[in-house]
This record gives structure tokens, C-alpha cells and sequence, in this order.
């Protein structure tokens, strides 16, 4: 029996919307479930990310401190690091708020930004890369499900996928 | 004194961490949600023209952008000032039902079927959707297939199935085809059949689920909603209702520009969602749930008849006011039929594809309210912009928002009766965690609610004590 890929997915600061891309395989995510172990991410219950993985999608823009820990985390164990989505590839939307500073961004929502348990919000909202290594850019808002069915169909195959022509930003 | 922690909270949308304490005899004393993340969507957008905010603010929830995209152009169409063609509303509420039905779908199947099928104690491992496929495949292929529906019909409609560009301010961009309606019609009686086959077993499991019916968020609040003229369930366009604990209607009918007369917010020290409460009472007796219990509770009928039939029996069993959070779950199957039957009524209506679909106009108001339900909750998207139409100022108060207090509260309730430190098992925490999931939060939505312009704000501590006031007018707030 083929070793199951074990698979990490995150979302950052995102929407959630390259995860539901994720999930828009929708009958093909039969077959996946049987060739892939999801160690970690918003749809199993793991509280700890694992000692070792095989491919993490990570989503969304890097804009707190528990986001780049997280990130800095993802990179010591994983083997392969793929930024999915605009957010993580370029930081998109997210970084829309960088031209404010942060305390003023806060102050505006909040009056008195809440301090206690959240955590502080970096100067900019920047992309994965800036933050750690990343082997796979798969733009998109969200990219298309069959972009991401194909990443995931060469990665398990032990393949780096050639998105040229399959993915674009936006 | 110690403190567990579940950090994240799984198969939920977006960001948290709860904390719970605990005394030296193992029994719990506090417990609070941490919202983790905050984009600032209602400050970054300042200055820009007000017909970019529905694609914009569409990115605040990759599941629910279709809701967001409705709030935002029905505040754009207020602030045209126009009266959008008949079909583009039809077509617009269609849209709407569909992402009901994929939305709930993914709520029910993929987020919260691993506790409720394979058991909330069950090897945290394996409960999740692929443990679902591996050991329930009828039930997972039956989410699946219900998911697909409504993101196709959103697809075919609206040209993506995540972030789409077809609503816009005065209606929609394009009109629906024969071919498209015929296709998606094509597709409803299997949908239906999901619905009424997971219901039926839903109904056949669902009272042996008592101890977490008893203590999940079994507690009284208020409930408000969108309700049409007659008092019946409204999802795309309607007025505000609240009723009580006790089925009193409190006020009915409120229009979207006098929301802030009866909805305020609070910011709390720990989490970066804020909390809405109902401004008469104060806070936190304002306290009140939204979203599919609190629909069911505060509509007197859905409008459809398979739904109505639902609805009496779900009455029946568990009174006017239906109290227990568990039944959520419950509550979003029945709106996924709802959703399913209005989709089949707007689709079978010949004015649905009539090709007057948009009016056009500038500005010609300085403010707009846009108010929808989302499936979470009630949605408020309120902007004010100049005479050029460039956005002054926005305030979005977002579903799953309204339930803060009502989640934290159900939160403590489920550790105060489940929680024993000197015994701890991990499904003690999931119940923690299946508390928040049975609210279906989404909390990339949920932290975008801004101050009001004319706002006091006080920061209480986590017993209540004002920690520190503010009054608006002071530099802090814009």
C-alpha cells in the first residue's frame, strides 16, 4: 500500500475563500481522502502543528505576530511550502490596510484596542514569502479548484506542477 | 489555578482560541472565545469610490461572500438612491438561496457531522470530513453533492463560484438565460432530496443528543432577524424584528437606516470582536442571537410549504422560543429547504428572465444601509461618502458578531458542566469547541464592526468592571 501524503493546509489572514476553493474538488475529494493524511488545519482537530509534513498550503497574508510565528513554524516542518492564493502570494487585500498605522487602524475600530489573549498586529501585512521560503506560488482569488486539484495531483505524485497557463492573480 | 486552552478552534471559519480557568479543585470559573485576527476593511477602504465595495468587501469571507456582496450593493443601490428592476431583486434572492444551501451544507456535512456522527468523543484524528468519507460515505457524498449544488448555481448565475462579479450597484450585470434557469432546476429535486432524507435522520438522532442539548447555550437571550411585512422569514430583503425569550415581539419592522437606534456595540478587552448588543436594555442584558435558531424564532412562518411543515414540528417539539444552541443544527436544515423551495418558486416565475436587470444612476445620497441576512446573521453594511461618491465612512456589523456575548456565555456554560480539570478528556474540549460550531461562526466576517461616529465606549473587564471609558469627540476616535 502507497504511504499516504501527509498534508498540512493553513489559512493566515484570509478569507477562508482558497480553503472553499479547496473544497469546490467536491466529488474528487473522495478519491484525495484516500491518499492523503491531514495532519493539521481549519477542518481537523489537530491543536499542535506536527514534527514533520509533507506539504503545507498555506493561505492568507502574514499580519500578526501569531502569523509569522506560525509561518516561521510551517517552514521547520514541512518539506514543501506552497503559497495558495493572492493573499499569501502577493498579500492582496489584506494589504490594503498598510498604508495606516496600526495603532491608528485599531484606535478607528476599537477606541481601546483589546490587548488581552489577540495578538499584536504587525506593521505591514505582508506576503508568505517575505516571511519564510516558499516552493509553490499559486495565485488566484481564490485560484480555480482545478488549479488546486492539480498542484495537489502532481505534489503527491512527486512532481513541482507547471501552473504555467493555469492560474492567474485576481 | 490553571488554564487549559484550545487553540485554534477547529472546523469553524476563521480565527479563535478559548481559554478556560480553572480552580484548584478542577472546576471551571471563567472561560472566554479570543478572537485572533482583524483586517480592517471599514478603515482601508476610506476614499475609494463606493461601487469598488462590494468586490472589496466581498473578500471578507470566502464561504459567505455572496452575503456580503448583497449588503454592499443594496447600501450602493441607497446611496443612488434607486429602485432596482423586479427581476434583479428575484435574481439577486436567488443567488442569495443558493449560497444558503451551500453555505449550511458545509456547516452541517464538513464542520460540525464529524461530532454529531462519528461522536463527539470520538479519535480527534479521524473526526473530520475525510473521517466522515472513510466511515459515513453515504452522508459525506450527500454534503458534497448538497455543497456543489449551491456553488454551482452560483457559478452559473454569477459567472465564479467564490468572489463573484455579477450583483451590482442597481441591480445585476447580465440577465438569466432559459438554458441556465432550466440547468439549475434540473438540479433541485436531488438537492431536495438531501435536505429531506438528512433531516429525517437528523429527527431520528437528534434526542439523543440531551445532555448537550441541556447545556449548549440553553439559556434565554433575545432573537432577531429579518421578517417581511407579515411577519414571515426574509433572507434577502426584510425588516428588522426582535422578539424575546419569552415570544414577545420587543420591535418589529425597522427599517435599515434606524438600525443604530436599537443595536450598539461594546469593545471588550480580549478579543478583537467586538460585542452588539440591544441598545434599550444596555449591555449585557441587551444580549440576543442571530442566525438560524434565532430566524426560526423571531419569523412566525418560513413562507414555503415544506419548510412550514417543518417549522410547526419543530416548534412543537421544542416550544415557541427554541433555547438550546444545539439546534442550530436543526434549524439550518430546515433553512436549507426554505432556501431550496425558493430557489424552485423564483425560477419557475417568467419575469426571472427579463432582461431589465440594472438601473443607473449617480450619487445621490451621502449615506446607505444595506441590511441582509447572512446564513450566520443579521448583516449591516453602512457607508457615507462625498458628493463624488469617494467613501467617507463605513461601519459593517457582521452576523456572526451579534452571537459574541450569547457564544461566550454558551461557552462557559458547556465548560462549567463538562469541564473536570482532575479528569480531563479531550471530548470534554471538543464539546467546548462544538458549542462554538453549532453557532456556525464566521470570524473573518465577524471582526469588521467599527465605532460609531456619536459611540461611548467602555471597556469592561472580563467581570464586568469598566476597566476605561471613551467618549467619541475625544482624538482616539475618527
Amino acid at each position: 500500500m502507497t504511504k499516504k501524503t501527509r498534508l498540512a493546509t493553513v489559512w493566515l489572514d484570509g478569507c477562508s475563500g482558497c480553503h472553499m476553493s479547496l473544497l469546490d474538488l467536491d466529488e474528487a475529494l473522495v478519491p484525495l481522502a484516500g491518499k492523503i493524511d491531514m495532519v493539521y488545519g481549519p477542518l481537523v482537530d489537530a491543536q499542535e502543528f506536527p514534527k514533520s509534513v509533507d506539504v503545507t498550503m498555506v493561505e492568507g497574508a502574514v499580519s500578526s505576530h501569531d502569523d509569522l510565528e506560525k509561518a516561521r513554524l510551517i517552514r521547520a516542518r514541512s518539506k514543501v511550502v506552497v503559497a495558495l492564493g493572492d493573499c499569501a502570494v502577493t498579500s492582496n487585500v489584506p494589504a490594503m490596510r498598510n498604508n495606516i498605522a496600526v495603532n491608528k487602524l485599531l484606535e478607528g475600530i476599537y477606541g481601546i484596542p483589546p490587548t488581552d489573549g489577540v495578538p499584536a498586529l504587525l506593521k505591514h501585512a505582508v506576503p508568505v514569502h517575505d516571511a519564510i521560503k516558499v516552493d509553490l506560488h499559486v495565485p488566484g482569488c481564490p485560484p480555480p479548484a482545478k488549479a488546486i486539484a492539480f498542484v495537489l495531483g502532481e505534489l503527491l505524485e512527486g512532481r513541482v506542477p507547471d501552473l504555467a497557463g493555469k492560474v492567474r492573480f485576481g | 489555578m490553571k488554564t487549559l486552552r484550545i487553540d485554534p478552534v477547529t472546523r469553524i471559519e476563521g480565527h479563535a482560541r478559548v481559554t478556560i480557568q480553572l480552580n484548584d479543585e478542577g472546576r471551571v470559573t471563567d472561560a472566554q472565545i479570543h478572537v485572533t485576527q482583524v483586517r480592517g476593511f471599514e478603515k482601508f477602504t476610506e476614499g475609494r469610490p463606493f461601487y469598488e465595495m462590494p468586490s472589496i468587501t466581498a473578500r471578507i469571507c470566502g464561504i459567505c461572500p455572496v452575503s456580503h456582496l448583497l449588503a454592499s450593493v443594496k447600501a450602493c443601490d441607497a446611496i443612488m438612491a434607486v429602485q432596482i428592476p423586479e427581476t434583479a431583486a428575484m435574481l439577486r434572492e436567488l443567488l442569495h438561496c443558493a449560497q444558503f444551501v451551500q453555505s449550511h451544507a458545509l456547516s452541517f456535512f464538513h464542520l460540525s457531522a464529524p461530532d454529531l456522527l462519528l461522536g463527539m468523543d470520538s479519535d480527534p484524528a479521524r473526526r473530520n470530513v475525510l473521517g466522515l468519507i472513510e466511515q459515513h460515505p453515504e452522508r459525506a457524498r450527500d454534503g458534497i453533492a448538497l455543497r456543489k449544488f449551491g456553488q454551482q448555481a452560483i457559478e452559473w448565475l454569477a459567472g465564479e463560484r467564490i468572489h463573484p462579479s455579477w450583483t451590482v450597484p442597481g441591480g445585476v450585470n447580465a440577465p438569466l438565460g432559459g438554458e441556465v434557469r432550466d440547468r439549475i432546476r434540473g438540479e433541485l429535486p436531488a438537492a431536495k432530496s438531501i435536505v429531506r432524507r438528512t433531516l429525517t435522520f437528523f429527527k431520528g438522532v437528534v434526542d439523543g443528543f440531551g445532555e448537550e442539548i441541556a447545556n449548549f447555550g440553553n439559556a434565554p437571550t433575545m432573537y432577531a432577524g429579518l421578517v417581511d411585512a407579515g411577519g414571515g422569514l426574509q433572507l434577502y430583503d426584510g425588516k428588522l424584528r426582535f422578539r424575546d425569550a419569552e415570544g414577545n415581539i420587543t420591535v418589529d419592522q425597522i427599517r435599515p437606516h434606524q438600525y443604530a437606534e436599537y443595536i450598539a456595540e461594546t469593545t471588550l478587552p480580549t478579543t478583537y470582536l467586538k460585542a452588539p448588543y440591544y441598545k434599550p436594555l444596555g449591555y449585557p442584558e441587551g444580549v440576543y442571537r442571530v442566525g438560524p435558531l434565532a430566524r426560526l424564532n423571531v419569523a412566525d412562518r418560513c413562507g414555503t410549504p415544506e419548510a412550514d411543515a417543518e417549522f410547526v414540528e419543530f416548534h412543537q417539539r421544542y416550544g415557541r422560543v427554541v433555547q438550546s444552541a444545539f439546534h442550530y443544527h436543526y434549524a439550518r436544515l430546515i433553512e436549507a429547504l426554505y432556501a431550496l423551495e425558493r430557489m424552485e418558486a423564483l425560477l419557475a416565475d417568467k419575469a426571472i428572465l427579463d432582461t431589465h436587470v440594472r438601473a443607473h444612476a449617480g450619487v445621490n445620497a451621502l449615506e446607505g444601509v444595506g441590511i441582509a441576512e447572512a446564513p450566520r446573521g443579521v448583516l449591516i453594511h453602512h457607508y457615507k461618502v462625498d458628493e463624488k461618491g469617494a467613501i467617507r465612512w463605513v461601519n459593517l456589523i457582521v452576523a456572526t458578531g451579534h452571537n459574541n456575548l450569547a457564544m461566550n456565555r454558551s461557552v462557559r456554560q458547556v465548560c462549567e458542566h463538562f469541564i473536570d480539570g482532575k479528569r480531563l478528556q479531550e471530548g470534554m474540549l471538543n464539546r467546548v469547541s462544538a458549542v462554538v460550531r453549532a453557532y456556525d461562526p464566521c470570524l473573518s466576517c465577524s471582526t469588521h464592526a467599527a465605532g460609531l461616529p456619536d459611540m461611548h465606549i467602555r471597556l469592561l473587564g472580563a467581570d464586568g468592571r469598566v476597566l476605561d471609558e471613551l467618549e467619541s469627540g475625544s482624538e482616539s476616535v475618527r
